[in-house]
């Protein structure tokens, strides 16, 4: 990486460890190994290996939408109805299962069905020019109210004889969740696309600046639609995945804080909401900081009320970090931003 | 009688949708016009649909139970004139309403006491989000986002906690019991409360200080910081108020509800934007009122309440809501965007106008119209000192005055008239003039209405407005354009306002729109009051007097005609046509010393044009397709003087065919044996030497002197 191109993301000191001007990532990893010390030395049953691979395997779903919402949060946009893209368009596929319809078909229902809400998200979002946060707000709940009207349960089972479903969530390979094995491939397939193809850049490009980016010709508003629509694919795969885990998809998630939780690990990670600043490492660690708490929580047997207000506070403090390290210029912002 | 004079129901005939609308997008009011006429329509279709709805028993039990709602909707409406936004205005609510709850079961305090600290609990809550948002300066959409999690979470953990004690307790409190289920003049005791806090709210938004501060720094954060407002402070007092507000909302439900459960103010947030978008009030800030928050607030309720009696299940109206947000953000968006674009494809509103023939001005054809080259010889006076005399007059003394382009009325005096002194600083565009009985120069001031400059050079208004007609939407007591003026034997000043809807710059745009926006404007300086005399004439420019001072001569340059309004006699109020056919756009009329009449003719009429006013879907079409410096316009840049007698026979022309010396030429004045020239674009001014005249004869003679027609 001799030549560096001023669009590739600020990569280069990532892997050069430094201990003059660690970056959010570095710092988030210190932590985190911190915490797995403290945790591993504290609390019984933590540091085993059954354990750590059970906390992996419990935060590869956080982890696969935190790839979708870390991309669309690097082009400065967020998406807030991406749990409710994964439990719509999954709960109408195991309906259909339900109804007879071969497995594979329902599952690319359920693709189509995703893809669609991207494309109709990006659309709102490029085309109409409305701000990407109302957007995917107000997405939400439509996805929830028509997905209901469609599958009206609050729990909807998948087929129990259906192991190529179940494989990506509930299998094991070489002893280790294949969980864990999707969250790596999906990571990779980002990292890859995000700093190696032009298109990866030119998210970066618009993150930074989109008038910038505008302006030196990159078709900002097809590539508003691409970036739904991946988020929208990801979460197709994240439901694959919790489909093999739980065996079910509930649509009581589109109504509760995992949203939250998403944004949580992205912003954490150090990717930050002006856009165009953090990669797919800074997912993974947000992630294994969000695992690890949430991991210890369980075995502490914290009230799930009392874990919300706890992320909360973390998820305000990292906000206002972000705000701190990253000033966005509030007198320019528009509604949204 | 004469297309020019339009009464009410000829423009009733004459009546156009699309100047309507174009009319109606320009009003601050319309905008929540639409969404007041959707309520309005819900409610029928309730009313029709669900039984005993339309029930003054109905409409207080839905008002008792809108009420604190709409407190949580006004409170988000002002976080979102601010240019943030409130999130967590239900949580904060459901907080709220806990508390009132815990004050009075668990701490047992007076209802006295309990109030003013749930409401200080609201504003502590909301001073949290106006902390982070006004101070450290976050995004108020995640960072309200976050603090209704925490919120929700402590609210749910807490019921969890005290679900028994409420449950089993019970309040001896008529006070409490009254803000429960009380009612003021039969008004549920909320809402009744909710409209002394909008009418509070409304005086303080529009019409206090810091309600403007609120406002300005949500239609530009950055102008409201240069201009001195502190605008964290005020933020931070916006999110408290909000919290304030939501603290109220969550007395009236603890005194309504008694209790508290995990669902209680579940999505209102959510509900609350999408009811003050749907309002009216901009995402983008700085515009919205809390009519409009609240007659979106009532839309939604209605609607929600309605599914809900229809039996509609919860999540297709949560489905429901999402996609009106949807539609509301995506118009607001679009609106706030294109609104002046689209006001102005549909401005220009062309109209149907039939010319009659034009005269041949064809060179040797023997008509009176025939080119010369007469003009051409002009001696310049003031030349490149002067910047389009659009009219010139001479005072008794000789001295030759000029209104131009910057402002002034230039004085040129001496022998040659080479002194050149800038006699007065009007402003606006000054434009025609006329001295009156005690020499005051009286003129027509485009953009600004009617001024007078006495002899020493101190200018005073006339008057700058008229009486409004009351069936136009557009306000147009404001004089616009006032063009020409002349003044009557007893002193009235009679002038032309020639367009009511364009301006100074804009103003060949009325003549290609061909519609009836002028009018001619009498100031009685005996009363002090101005009265408009005819409405909706095409474009009336040059006015003159009659030597017997019985009549009006006004000029119709869109038209291409002259016409005679009756001031005096068996006529008096009617117009008639003088002139019906002139080859050219005429401007100025004045008087000429043998009885007869100059006009100036501005431009020549060219067949394209002709036809072009019979075709308005051809022109409409133009003001739509292509950019505004391509347009078709009237050829006003000819220079031409003619003389008119009392009958309307034209007798004599003066022509610059060249249009070097004398262009675009608007104005004449006869003094003395020379003929006076001022254009409206034109560098100089110019003079030619009248044969055969009276040399004693001048303007003010004219009409003040010895050589008044008036008695013969």
């Amino acid at each position: 990486m001799a030549v560096e191109s001023p669009l590739a993301p600020a990569s280069t000191p990532r892997f050069r460890f430094s201990l003059t001007k660690p970056t959010q990532e570095q710092i988030v990893l210190l932590i985190t190994i911190a915490l797995v010390i403290v945790f591993g030395l504290t609390l019984n049953g933590f540091a085993t290996l059954s354990n750590l691979l059970n906390l992996l395997r419990s935060i590869s779903i956080l982890g696969i939408l935190g790839l979708g919402m870390g991309l669309i949060v690097i082009s400065r946009g967020i998406d807030l109805s991406e749990v409710a893209i994964m439990a719509g368009s999954w709960s109408i596929a195991l309906i259909e299962m339900q109804h007879g319809m071969p497995i594979g078909w329902a599952c690319m229902i359920a693709l189509g069905l995703a893809v669609t809400i991207g494309v109709v998200n990006g659309v709102m979002v490029a085309f109409v020019e409305a701000p990407a946060l109302f957007v995917t707000l107000a997405a939400g709940f439509v996805i929830y109210g028509l997905a209901f009207w469609f599958a009206p349960a609050w729990v909807v089972y998948a087929p129990k004889d259906a192991p190529a479903l179940m494989f990506l969530g509930a299998g094991r390979l070489f002893g280790v969740p294949v969980p864990i094995f999707v969250f790596a491939v999906a990571a990779l397939i980002i990292h890859l696309f995000l700093s190696r193809t032009s298109i990866g850049r030119f998210i970066y490009a618009q993150g930074d600046n989109p008038e910038a980016a505008r302006l030196s010709g990159i078709a900002l508003r097809p590539l508003m639609v691409l970036e739904h629509v991946i988020v929208a694919l990801l979460a197709w795969i994240a439901g694959l995945v919790w489909i093999g885990t739980t065996g079910s998809m509930q649509m009581a998630i589109t109504q509760g804080t995992m949203i939250f939780d998403v944004v949580l690990v992205v912003v954490i990670g150090g990717i930050s909401l002006v856009g165009g600043r953090g990669g797919v490492f800074s997912v993974v660690v947000g992630c294994v900081l969000i695992g690890t708490l949430l991991n210890a929580f369980t075995i502490m047997d914290v009230n799930s009320e009392v874990q919300n207000i706890i992320k909360g506070i973390v998820l305000l403090a990292a906000i206002v970090l972000d705000n701190f390290l990253h000033p966005r210029d509030e007198e320019t912002a528009r509604q949204g931003d | 009688m004469s297309m020019a004079v339009d009464s009410f129901s000829a423009s009733v005939r004459r009546f156009s949708p699309r100047l309507l609308l174009s009319e109606l997008l320009l009003k601050q009011w319309f905008e929540p016009v639409i969404p007041f006429t959707v309520m309005i329509c819900l409610w029928l279709y309730f009313a029709l649909t669900v039984p005993d709805y339309a029930t003054v028993q109905n409409t207080l039990s839905l008002l008792r139970l809108f009420a604190e709602f709409g407190f949580v909707a006004l409170a988000m409406g002002f976080c979102l004139i601010s240019g943030g936004i409130d999130l967590s205005v239900g949580a904060i609510f459901a907080f709220c309403n806990f508390s009132a709850l815990y004050f009075l079961y668990v701490a047992e305090l007076p209802v006295g006491l309990a109030i003013p600290a749930t409401l200080a609990v609201g504003a502590a809550l909301g001073s949290i989000n106006g902390f982070l948002i006004g101070f450290l300066k976050t995004r108020p959409f995640l960072t309200t986002l976050v603090t209704l999690i925490i919120l929700r979470a402590s609210v749910n953990l807490l019921n969890t906690s005290y679900a028994q004690v409420f449950a089993t307790n019970s309040v001896d409190s008529d006070a409490w019991d009254f803000l429960g289920v009380g009612s003021v003049l039969g008004i549920p005791i909320n809402a009744a409360t909710l409209f002394v806090v909008l009418l509070v709210c409304h005086i303080f938004l529009s019409r206090s200080r810091y309600g403007w501060h609120l406002t300005a720094i949500g239609a530009s954060r950055k102008a409201a910081r240069h201009a001195g407002i502190r605008v964290r402070l005020i933020l931070f007092f916006t999110y408290m108020l909000s919290g304030m507000l939501c603290a109220a909302s969550g007395i009236f439900y603890a005194a309504r509800q008694s209790s508290t459960d995990s669902t209680t103010g579940v999505g209102w947030e959510f509900q609350a934007l999408t009811a003050v978008v749907l309002g009216g009030v901009s995402l983008a800030g700085g515009k919205g009122t809390v009519w409009r928050a609240m007659i979106g607030a009532l839309i939604i309720f209605l609607l929600i309440n309605g599914l809900v009696r229809m039996g509609i299940p919860g999540y297709v109206t949560s489905a429901v809501i999402g996609i009106i947000l949807l539609a509301a953000v995506g118009i607001d968006v679009k609106w706030a965007k294109n609104r002046g674009k689209a006001i102005q494809k549909i401005y220009v509103n062309p109209a149907f106008v039939a010319f009659a023939p034009a005269p041949s001005v064809q060179p040797g054809s023997g008509s009176a119209y025939a080119q010369n080259d007469r003009l051409i010889k002009a001696q310049a006076i003031g030349l490149d000192q002067v910047e389009g005399p659009e009219d010139v007059i001479l005072d008794r003394q000789d001295r030759l005055y000029g209104s131009t382009r910057d402002g002034n009325i230039i004085r040129f005096s001496g022998p040659n008239l080479e002194t050149r002194e800038v006699f007065a600083h009007i402003g606006g565009r000054p434009l025609g003039m006329q001295f009156d009985r005690d020499e005051n120069l009286i003129v027509a001031v485009a953009g600004m209405g009617v001024y007078g400059v006495k002899p020493n050079g101190e200018v005073f208004k006339v008057t700058d407005e008229t009486n409004r007609t009351w069936y136009k939407l557009n306000d147009d007591s404001r004089l616009r354009m006032a063009d020409d003026l002349d003044i009557g034997p007893d002193g009235k000043i009679y002038f032309s306002d020639c367009t009511t809807r364009y301006e100074m710059t804009t103003n060949t745009l009325d003549i290609l729109e061909a519609r009836p926006n002028g009018r001619m404007v009498c100031y009685d300086p005996a009363t002090k009051t101005t009265r408009t005399i005819i409405n909706h004439f095409y474009f009336p420019n040059g006015v003159c007097v009659s030597h017997d001072g019985k009549s009006l001569l006004v000029a119709s340059t869109s038209l291409c005609k002259i016409f005679r309004y009756w001031l005096e006699g068996p006529n008096e109020g009617r117009t008639e046509v003088l002139i019906d056919e002139l080859p050219g756009n005429p401007d100025n009329i004045n008087r000429a010393s043998d009885g007869n009449y100059w006009l100036a003719l501005v431009g020549i009429r060219t067949p394209t044009f002709d036809l072009a006013a019979r075709k308005p879907g051809f022109r409409l079409r133009m003001v739509k397709q292509v950019p505004t410096d391509e347009w078709l316009a009237p050829a006003l840049n000819h220079g031409c003087v003619l003389k008119f007698n009392e009958q309307g026979e034209a007798l004599e022309s003066w022509w610059d065919p060249t249009g070097i010396s004398h262009s675009t030429l608007t104005s004449m004045r006869e003094h003395k044996g020379y003929l006076y020239l001022g254009g409206l674009e034109n560098n100089r001014i110019g003079r030619i030497k009248l044969d055969g005249v009276d040399e004693g004869w001048s303007g003010y003679e004219a009409y003040w002197g010895a050589k008044s027609r008036l008695n013969r």
